[in-house]
């Protein structure tokens, strides 16, 4: 092993390749379009098809919502369109169930996860670390087909006769286990189990892909610490998938054994219809363990992506150096760590040791330390900073209010004994919509509308996008934010009819207006939808660097081509944030400038010197002037 | 005082400063790494799943019992030695497997098949022996809905005990099953010369990295269910 040495072309196998391919051959439409290998339309395709099924669950939700406000009412639209899932007009009970299920399913894993991770870390990673594809660009095409069709088998149940899955997103056991407890645990659950395999597939070759190449392939310069904040985000977030969704995996194999195979690892002493069922020994919560030990690390998963793009757009729309860049890896770090040991938080009411509920709330409340230090960051950043307020800036400041407010119940449902009344009641609900659900979509939204010039080589238009930012903002906080107050009522998740009952009554004024507030939002993202889609074809041609940003995408041509750079791939000479350096001629100075052509802004730091100023020494390094400096004195001197 | 004067227009040049992989391996062997540490999860998850129902249950069967019988003899009761066959027959596949990437790069064909031959054969007879347990315990009546091995204080068997031997060591056999097709690919391509023309081996370097994780499980999945 020691002995044997590794050529740099097997190192970097794919910069050779890439180099002399294109523009030599033709591709036809399938090898451009459909089984593209080029990290650039892989993104597209997994945007696209991430916006097509966000907005499918959007309407599942819509959807719901009707029922929950209109509980009574009968809308004989409901029957044209959904037939016998809305038979008299009324939704059918079961059918909510699912709706209530593929809504989570396709929210959290197939718009955040595979949506957002899948398009930005496909389309950045090779584009900011100074690469001319991903690794493996043949794993990258199957990640996105295993993708795409997880999303056609979960979309296709709800074209069997009982229906889509329904046993909620998180598929406890004996719900999933046993096809016969309700309509939603027959073939739509196995259709759910076949459709995550695919996922958790998709999401393995993905996240090797994108570790490797962040290892492997960073352009000459690109050390660790010169990596933009998004390709941290993309890092850990595919380390953490890595880790966790094999242990989904291995709970999902033993599921499918208790379903189909009538084993007992989940199941015991249960009845179905007064009739006792063979199964016993087994136990459901060690499902809600396994499940957990995923489902935690994927809420983070689903953040952090969208983190590490507010870092950049924030930084580059206020002008300024990200506050704290170290502190921000750091607290990427943290959370990635932590992430692991916090599942517990989950399952407070489900039965565990007290003690030991109080360990998970102990590492759970830590968690708000990193988050913490990355939104007191972001503020630091927009403090006093020149702030360009592009609809992406909007929209990353929109995910940074929506981190406080959901990271602020946070802290509430971390204690178990505050956890034990709020549990599975609509302040859960409240809180993981603002804080990952909101927060999530938002930085998606902001990475769309920043990366989009770079996608497409057109501009969006500035005016729908704002229209976009402040209906879907104000809509969100009015959906979600009565919720919390419903929470704290009592009032349980997952009810089909829950203003029936005599204590909740008074709550059917706010269902009916969370309702109109939904629809309003469904609505303004029927803006965003035209915006997207119209100036792929109409919008203004972009120019290279439409927001004077310094990472290296922006120095690739507008036309795309395979490869990325005409040439050589540049080298990188300076971290990605030197906006407003001081003596420097312009707000920002590209991370391909290399020291000796800004003398005038370079300090002592960029050597690698941290001692006294006045000591250093350096053919590209102009001590500031001796005025200056005296200036700068005056007041100790006072 | 201090001048890097040489610094300025050369890029930093540690292993982690880019334009090279820090781990010096190309990106195949890191993706495989990754995937075998991705892996890792998924056998950890089973086989704590597996840690968590046997503490749960008051008993469980005495492995002593279960694992007794070897092929060909008559109501023998040889605890351990079958099984203790099929772990060294895994366990040499490992070693004829790094004789083969050795061979590998020393870039001689002509060993690297000899070694890749016995490393399947390995394989092979692994998997051989499984089935024959396999079907062997099912003939005494081991199957997913019975176990009928009472547990070692006496009392009816845990049914789970023989669900979770079934389910792990399934999953692993797939794993050596995968792990024999892919090196009887890897063996073709060695026999068309492929990596000859390539210049070097690495190919066989990483199924190995793949042989031996499944041979380091099986470890684990031997300690948990036939020792302990």
């Amino acid at each position: 092993m020691a002995s044997q040495v590794i050529s740099p072309e097997a190192v970097h196998h794919h910069d050779v390749h890439g180099h002399d391919a294109h523009g030599h051959h033709h591709e036809s439409f399938l090898s451009k379009y459909v089984f593209s290998m080029d990290h650039k339309m892989i993104a597209k395709q997994f945007l696209i098809t991430g916006i097509i099924m966000g907005v499918i669950g959007m309407i599942l939700s819509i959807l719901f919502r009707i029922q929950l406000a209109w509980p009574d009412k009968e809308f004989p639209l409901l029957e044209v369109i959904l037939g016998k899932w809305g038979e008299g007009g009324r939704l059918n009970p079961a059918f909510y169930l699912s709706l209530v299920t593929i809504h989570g399913t396709i929210m959290v894993f197939f718009v955040l996860t595979a949506g957002l991770s899948g398009t930005f870390s496909n389309l950045l990673i090779p584009y900011q670390v100074g690469a001319r594809d991903m690794a493996s660009p043949f794993m990258n095409m199957l990640s996105y087909w295993f993708f795409f069709s997880a999303s056609v088998v979960m979309i296709c149940s709800f074209f069997v006769e009982t229906g889509p899955a329904g046993p909620g997103w998180t598929i406890y056991p004996p719900l999933s286990a046993l096809p016969k407890a309700m309509p939603g645990s027959g073939t739509g659950m196995t259709m759910w189990l076949i459709s995550m395999a695919m996922f958790i597939a998709s999401s393995l070759l993905g996240g090797i892909n994108y570790i490797s190449t962040i290892l492997n392939m960073r352009t000459k310069g690109m050390s660790m610490t010169r990596m933009p904040l998004t390709i941290w985000g993309f890092l850990l977030t595919a380390i953490l998938g890595l880790l966790s969704f094999p242990v989904l995996f291995a709970a999902v194999i033993l599921l499918i054994f208790d379903r189909s195979f009538g084993t007992s690892f989940y199941l015991s002493d249960i009845y179905i219809g007064g009739e006792a069922l063979p199964n016993s020994g087994g136990s459901p919560i060690l499902f809600q363990h396994l499940f957990w030990f995923l489902g935690h690390p994927e809420v983070y998963i689903i953040i952090m992506p969208a983190l590490g793009i507010t870092s950049e757009v924030i930084s580059t729309n206020s002008r300024k150096p990200i506050f704290g860049y170290r502190a921000m890896i750091g607290s990427f770090l943290g959370i990635s760590f932590l992430s692991f040991i916090v599942w517990g938080h989950h399952m407070f009411v489900t039965g565990m040791n007290p003690f030991l509920g109080s360990v998970f709330m102990f590492t759970t409340l830590i968690i708000a330390v990193p988050s913490a230090v990355k939104t007191f960051n972001y503020l630091a950043t927009l403090w006093r900073g020149n702030i360009q307020f592009t609809p992406a800036m909007m929209f990353a400041i929109g995910l940074v209010s929506f981190f406080i407010t959901g990271g602020v119940t946070g802290l509430w449902l971390g204690n178990p004994s505050i956890d034990i009344n709020l549990h599975d009641t609509y302040f859960v609900v409240a809180h993981f919509h603002i804080v990952m659900g909101c927060s999530a979509i938002f930085g998606m939204l902001a990475g769309v509308y920043h990366w989009y010039p770079k996608m497409f080589g057109r501009m969006m238009d500035n005016k729908l996008g704002y229209l976009h930012f402040y209906l879907t903002f104000i809509s969100a906080y009015l959906v979600f934010f009565p919720m919390h107050f419903m929470g704290l009522d009592g009032v349980p998740r997952r009810y089909y009819t829950f203003t029936e009952f005599e204590m909740f009554t008074k709550w059917i004024a706010l269902n009916k207006f969370i309702t109109l507030a939904a629809i309003l939002g469904a609505v303004a993202q029927v803006l965003f939808l035209y915006n997207f889609f119209v100036n792929i074809f109409k919008g203004k041609r972009a120019p290279q660097n439409p927001w004077h940003s310094n990472t290296l995408e922006w120095t690739t041509p507008v036309e795309h081509f395979h490869g990325n750079w005409p040439g050589e791939i540049p080298a990188v000479y300076r971290w990605p944030y030197d906006y407003s350096k001081p003596g420097a001629e312009e707000d920002f100075i590209p991370q391909t400038v290399p020291l000796s052509e800004t003398v005038s802004s370079n300090t002592p730091h960029d050597f690698g010197f941290h001692g006294d100023e006045s000591q250093f020494v350096h053919e590209y390094y102009q001590p500031k002037n001796v005025s200056a400096a005296v200036e700068q004195n005056a007041p100790q001197a006072n | 005082m201090s001048t890097v004067a040489h610094l300025e227009e050369e890029v930093k040049s540690s292993a982690w400063s880019g334009g090279k992989s820090p781990f010096s391996v190309e990106y195949g062997k890191l993706m495989m790494w990754f995937f075998l540490l991705s892996d890792v999860f998924t056998f950890s998850a089973l086989l704590i799943f597996y840690g968590a129902m046997r503490f749960k249950s008051h008993s469980w069967p005495d492995p002593d019992v279960v694992f007794r019988s070897v092929p060909g003899v008559e109501h023998g009761e040889y605890p351990l030695v079958f099984v203790g066959i099929m772990t060294f027959i895994l366990i040499a596949s490992s070693v004829t497997m790094v004789l083969a990437v050795e061979a590998g790069h020393r870039n001689s064909r002509k060993e690297v098949l000899n070694w890749m031959f016995w490393t399947i054969l390995g394989g092979i007879t692994f998997l051989s022996c499984q089935a024959w347990e396999w079907s062997h315990l099912m003939h005494e009546g081991m199957t997913l809905h019975h176990n009928p091995f009472i547990n070692a204080d006496g009392s009816t068997g845990a049914v789970q005990f023989g669900q979770l031997f079934f389910v792990i060591t399934g999953f692993h056999g797939f794993h050596v099953f995968t792990g024999v097709v892919i090196n009887i690919v890897i063996t073709i391509n060695v026999l068309l010369g492929t990596y000859e023309r390539r210049g070097h081996y690495l190919m066989v370097e990483k199924v190995g990295l793949y042989w031996h994780f499944v041979d380091l499980v099986w470890v684990f999945v031997f300690t948990l269910f036939y020792l302990v």
